[in-house]
């Protein structure tokens, strides 16, 4: 066993957990965080996607005492029902999930591009979610929805580290 | 808990982490892990211990001066990819780094961790062997030429580690892969380089491990145009074939990619330093 601690969605969280605990696990089991999916287990389809400082990564391909004193960042501390942040509302208006499964990876995905400015056009914007699947959409209303928050509230998708 | 049970360690001093790599046979140093982590779930290698070797000074950073680009082991590719100094001074380097599977394993996978793995359908190998770059270990320094060995297999022994990548400041480099769609992984590559060690290509996927493309090589030398490499081909014998490619397929790929890659070479070539700043 291990002792790590994580402060997630800037709250500390400290657990003893088996050396082999992914990050997904860590947010799910002992965090009590299950907006962040486990999808294929095998690091392609970005279900679990969230952000250890300030990055996109894939949480069930990291196991959690790698990032033991980060910041991680998921789905639930993006936004609130009642205060979606802008990419969760543009995934809303752009009808850019169906079943959901993949729309928490999507989502933390799509700040990622917007971060990094490769928002740029639709091709550079497929061409970045090549790591996230989705079986329902066909991708257009994600992609309109990261290219809408892009060109209309690029600033709500910074780091915590980012310069102003 | 997908993952088969170990002990987690993540030494600060290269000594320290070095002794835990000997005190157990089973240990294995974890680098960023998409390759590794994905290996533990699938029970295809089961260490004792696993070393993170995040924290290791002497694995990280990035030095350019005006004959050579230093890159440490444990770099991520999404750093390879947008580091300023880096696209000027090898721009098909940072070009290949972009391309590296997705954005979400580009933050973790690290250069360090491809090379020692050397998975022939890996992209850094075909860099690292075109750019004629030399390997600084724990022990010693190795030649391109020399580390990659065959298929998954390279000069490191047991316990030694890759601490930097020095890769010679090119005149002229490009890079081309035919990735498998689906996976991201290279069917064949080829690396185009012109430098102070002359003309080298390197072949990357087509067969079980990395190689040059001597013939290629020789044309170029004396005429680094299009032109020189008319008619050229790669023998099939030796090559791999699978469900993706037949052998004489990625012969046919290795020569076109080649041409293409000195197209690159050409069209972009990097920012000299003639003095040192």
């Amino acid at each position: 066993m291990i002792e790590v601690t994580i402060a997630v969605n800037g709250i500390e969280q400290r657990h003893q957990v088996e050396d082999r605990t992914l990050l997904v696990e860590f947010l799910r089991d002992q965090c009590g965080l299950t907006g962040t999916n486990i999808g294929c287990d095998t690091t392609q389809c970005g279900c679990c996607t969230v952000h250890v400082d300030g990055r996109a990564i894939k949480s069930c391909t990291l196991f959690a005492a790698q990032v033991d004193g980060a910041e991680v960042v998921t789905i639930e501390g993006l936004g609130q029902p009642e205060n979606l942040h802008p990419m969760q509302a543009a995934f809303r208006r752009h009808h850019a999930l169906q079943c959901g499964y993949c729309t928490s990876g999507m989502i933390m995905q799509g700040v990622d591009i917007v971060r990094r400015g490769r928002a740029v056009d639709e091709a550079t914007i497929r061409h970045e979610l090549e790591g996230n699947f989705c079986r329902c959409t066909g991708y257009q209303g994600i992609v309109e929805a990261i290219a809408e928050v892009a060109r209309t509230a690029p600033e709500s998708c910074k780091a915590s580290g980012d310069a102003a | 808990m997908s993952v088969p049970d170990f002990a987690y360690r993540r030494p600060a001093t290269l000594a320290e982490a070095l002794d835990l790599l000997r005190s157990d046979p089973e240990a294995r140093a974890l680098a960023g892990g998409q390759t590794l982590i994905p290996a533990l779930k699938q029970r295809m290698t089961r260490p004792s211990i696993l070393v993170d070797l995040q924290s290791i000074p002497e694995m990280r950073g990035i030095e350019v001066d005006a004959d050579r680009v230093s890159i440490g082991a444990m770099t991520p590719h999404a750093v390879t990819a947008t580091d300023p100094r880096i696209r000027a001074a090898i721009p098909a380097l940072a070009a290949m780094a972009a391309r590296v599977s997705h954005p979400q394993v580009r933050n973790l996978g690290t250069m360090g961790g491809s090379i020692a793995n050397n998975d022939p359908a890996a992209d850094y190998p075909a860099a690292v062997l075109g750019l004629g770059a030399e390997i600084e270990t724990t022990r010693r320094r190795i030649a391109a030429d020399d580390f990659f060995l065959g298929l998954f297999t390279t000069a490191l022994e047991p316990g030694e580690l890759v601490l930097r990548i020095h890769f010679p400041r090119p005149d002229n480099c490009g890079y081309v892969k035919f990735a498998n769609p689906a996976s991201g992984y290279v069917t064949t590559g080829a690396f185009v380089a012109r430098g102070p060690a002359g003309v080298r290509v390197a072949i990357n996927g087509a067969g079980p491990v990395v190689f040059r493309f001597t013939d290629a090589e020789a044309r170029l030398a004396g005429d680094f145009t299009p032109a020189a490499l008319d008619g050229l081909s790669l023998p099939a014998a030796g090559l791999n074939s699978d469900i993706h490619a037949s052998a004489a397929y990625r012969a046919r790929l290795a020569a076109v990619g080649t041409r293409r890659a000195l197209a690159i070479a050409l069209a972009q070539p990097p920012e000299q330093i003639k003095e040192s700043a």
